[in-house]
């Protein structure tokens, strides 16, 4: 075996959002070094381009890129996520492996599978490998919940971003907040110290100074790891923020973990009452987020939303049964949805210009409308 | 009732059953047109621009039967093998074709799923005959009438190793197509990919009528029996999901132990989600282990046949040249 021969495990995981928040918390207090890979850059991105599969969708080379550039900083244990399809992510880590290897990397790879997968699995694997830490259950127990606690603070954050970006006076002050605030959760050690800062970001957001200008709401719906991860969006939040939007998200890390890794009878129930949503257009489970997606813009143009952003991968098989869904409900739902599919070669710059048309769309719309309104009283 | 079927996808595959079902049930079968120039281009229009060829010219041979028929038979396959899926796509054909294509003729959308266990198939024929209105004894009676012709299809394939072309178009000569111990000198190939792919004409630029015309002899996964389907992904270190993508690499790595082929040919549609990993895996196993040449063509609706051609014949030509140098080595060096 392969942990015989190496002394210290160093154990890395591929980048989603601030998800390594939490994976880095756990594996830390198992007494585990940890090395997550560098923030994904434009590097990232091209050494994954360059050694996967070229039709191979975006989350894999992105992984890649990140394992490479991790592997390069001495990590030598791979955690990766495993799955039972049919979406392709399942079978992810079994050919990522391939790739790895042939470029003569020497590392372990650790993929949880479920259904006998979920938490547990993966710490018993991990305790077998670092058998001089004698973690009893207990300790374990301790370091999923701390871990919980940190992933239930970063979506709090993240929602209070949503809410002030579009209306802050001085541009930037958000993300100053945020990222201030995203350190803090990142350096806490104790349970002790996280029970107040949940107050404590709610104060930080309070002191940025905000305008009374109306805002315009927008959901995000789509593939987790595109909504998930900033670098592959293009940043979508911050952009949108920018512009006057308000952004609700459909996934937040918390949110798939309850659904996912949750025992059956534990599994929130309003989950499934919300894909009833997409029964007409939808029937059953497609794979990866294909129903939720098409339930979640329902769901937003019940709640008032004036549209949404359907992200996906190019390929991404699930999505694109969602997609062609989409016009039926847009138009049954009278919200308009703007697909956006992204890939290596999505630019910023034209993706800003079709956020910018879609908003200005949904501003002309709304005054359209409050004209017509005004009219009529008359 | 006239009840429509789509040559595409599954027909490939299940033509035999469902027809002879359908018919023993008092029911008139009526087969799309083979795909051609016209159905490829209803499908692209009708069909989501991200979906892969098969599914685009799938929307088009629905588009043909519309006026034709009293009802569409588009069963929601979302897994034919325990444990199994298919593939996204075809989880949500109906429901794509029902958002695809404006009025549609109703269409029966019953769902095969063999997920947890081959006994569901019961739960699938009484569905279809609740659907077509009859008892359940009459169901069973065609039930067992279908799979009898179902298995004798299988039989053809696998024992007498023709193709579902030959077959299902009733051509009465046999053209034996694995003719690998009768024609010892001949080159063989392994050809690879989703039936639905390499048994349209259209869609696979007559790959096979090719193949034939240069006197190659082939095989294909589907003549394969399961069991040495099975043998070959025990090689696999996680089981695959996909049963279109097991069969594949199960094939090729059975194959490549055996050593009893010259060269593979992997065809995939342009998109296709399994297929990007599993031609990788092939890939990189033949690379590593082996010294077989292997050609990938990956199809989508732009395509030339051209370009196909001079790919296809500089593959043939290098798989001839290494026969042609290993048989007339020079012995003095």
């Amino acid at each position: 075996m392969f942990w015989k021969d190496v002394d210290i495990l160093k154990i890395t995981f591929p980048h989603m959002g601030n998800i390594y928040i939490p994976l880095k918390t756990i594996f830390e207090n198992l007494g585990l070094e940890v090395i997550p890979p560098p923030f994904c850059t434009r590097r990232t991105l091209e050494l994954g381009v360059a050694y996967s599969p070229e039709f191979a969708c975006l989350p894999l080379k992105i992984n890649i890129g990140n394992f490479i550039e991790a592997l390069e900083k001495g990590a030598n244990t791979i955690i990766m996520a495993g799955g039972i399809g049919p979406c392709r992510f399942g079978y992810y880590g079994e050919v990522q492996r391939e790739i790895l290897k042939d470029l003569g990397f020497n590392f372990e790879m650790i993929i949880l599978e479920p259904p006998q997968g979920h938490f547990f699995e993966l710490l018993n694997k991990v305790k077998c490998i670092s058998n001089k830490k004698n973690n009893s259950v207990k300790d374990i127990v301790r370091a999923i919940r701390l871990a919980w606690k940190k992933a239930l603070l970063l979506d709090q954050l993240d929602m209070e971003s949503f809410k002030t970006r579009p209306i802050e006076i001085t541009r930037g002050q958000t993300d100053k907040v945020y990222n201030w605030l995203l350190q803090q959760i990142n350096d806490i050690r104790h349970e002790d110290n996280i029970d107040n800062f949940k107050t404590k970001i709610i104060k930080a957001f309070s002191n940025i100074r905000i305008s009374d200008k109306a805002t315009i709401k927008v959901g995000i719906v789509g593939e987790i790891y595109t909504v998930l991860e900033p670098f592959v969006n293009l940043n979508i939040e911050k952009q949108l923020g920018e512009l006057g939007v308000e952004v609700s998200r459909n996934i937040y890390i918390t949110d798939w973990v309850r659904e996912n890794l949750l025992p059956a009878f534990l599994k929130p129930k309003d989950h499934t009452k919300m894909l009833q949503l997409a029964q007409p257009f939808i029937n059953c489970f497609i794979g990866g987020h294909g129903q939720e997606s098409v339930a979640q813009i329902v769901n937003f143009s019940k709640k008032g939303f004036d549209g949404v952003i359907h992200l996906l991968p190019f390929t991404c098989m699930p999505e694109i049964v969602a997609k062609s869904a989409i016009p039926r409900v847009s138009q049954q739902y009278c919200i308009p949805v703007m697909t956006v599919i992204l890939d290596e070669h999505s630019a910023e710059t034209g993706f800003r210009t079709r956020l910018e048309a879609f908003t200005d769309m949904i501003c002309h719309n709304k005054e359209v409308n409050d004209f017509a309104k005004v009219h009529s009283r008359n | 009732m006239k009840i429509g079927i789509p040559r595409a996808l599954f027909y490939y595959q299940f033509y035999p059953f469902w027809k002879i079902f359908f018919e023993s049930l008092g029911h008139n079968v009526i087969l799309s047109s083979p795909t051609n120039k016209e159905i490829l281009k209803k499908g692209i229009e009708l069909c989501v621009d991200d979906a892969c060829l098969p599914i685009k010219i799938f929307h088009g041979h629905v588009a043909d039967l519309m006026g034709k028929v009293d009802t569409i038979y588009i069963p929601r396959i979302v897994s034919i093998e325990p444990k199994e899926y298919i593939c996204p796509k075809f989880l949500g054909l109906p429901d794509m074709i029902r958002n695809s294509i404006p009025d549609l003729p109703c269409i029966m959308d019953t769902e095969l799923n063999l997920y947890r266990g081959k006994s569901k198939i019961f739960d699938y024929v009484f569905k279809l005959g609740k659907d077509l209105n009859v008892n359940k004894n009459r169901v069973l009676v065609a039930y067992y009438k279908a799979l009898k012709t179902q298995k004798q299809f299988e039989y053809q394939l696998t024992r007498e190793l023709r193709i579902p072309q030959d077959i299902l178009n009733e051509t009465r000569q046999i053209q034996k197509d694995q003719v690998l111990e009768k024609k010892p000198s001949h080159i063989k190939v392994l050809l690879l990919g989703h039936n639905y792919n390499i048994y349209d004409d259209f869609i696979s630029m007559g790959l096979i009528r090719k193949l034939r015309k240069q006197n190659i002899a082939f095989i294909t996964s589907e003549m394969v029996v399961k069991k040495n389907i099975l043998e070959g992904t025990k090689k696999l270190s996680k089981d695959m999901f996909w049963t279109l993508g097991k069969k594949t690499i199960g094939t090729a790595h059975y194959f490549l132990d055996r050593k009893k082929i010259d060269g593979i040919i992997h065809v995939a549609s342009f998109g296709c989600g399994p297929d990007s990993l599993v031609g990788e895996l092939i890939e990189k196993k033949i690379k590593r282990d082996y010294t077989i040449p292997f050609l990938s063509l990956n199809l989508d609706e732009h395509a030339g046949e051209t370009g196909f051609n001079t790919r296809l014949e500089a593959f043939l030509d290098v798989l001839e040249g290494r026969g042609y140098i290993e048989d007339n080595f020079s012995t003095y060096g």
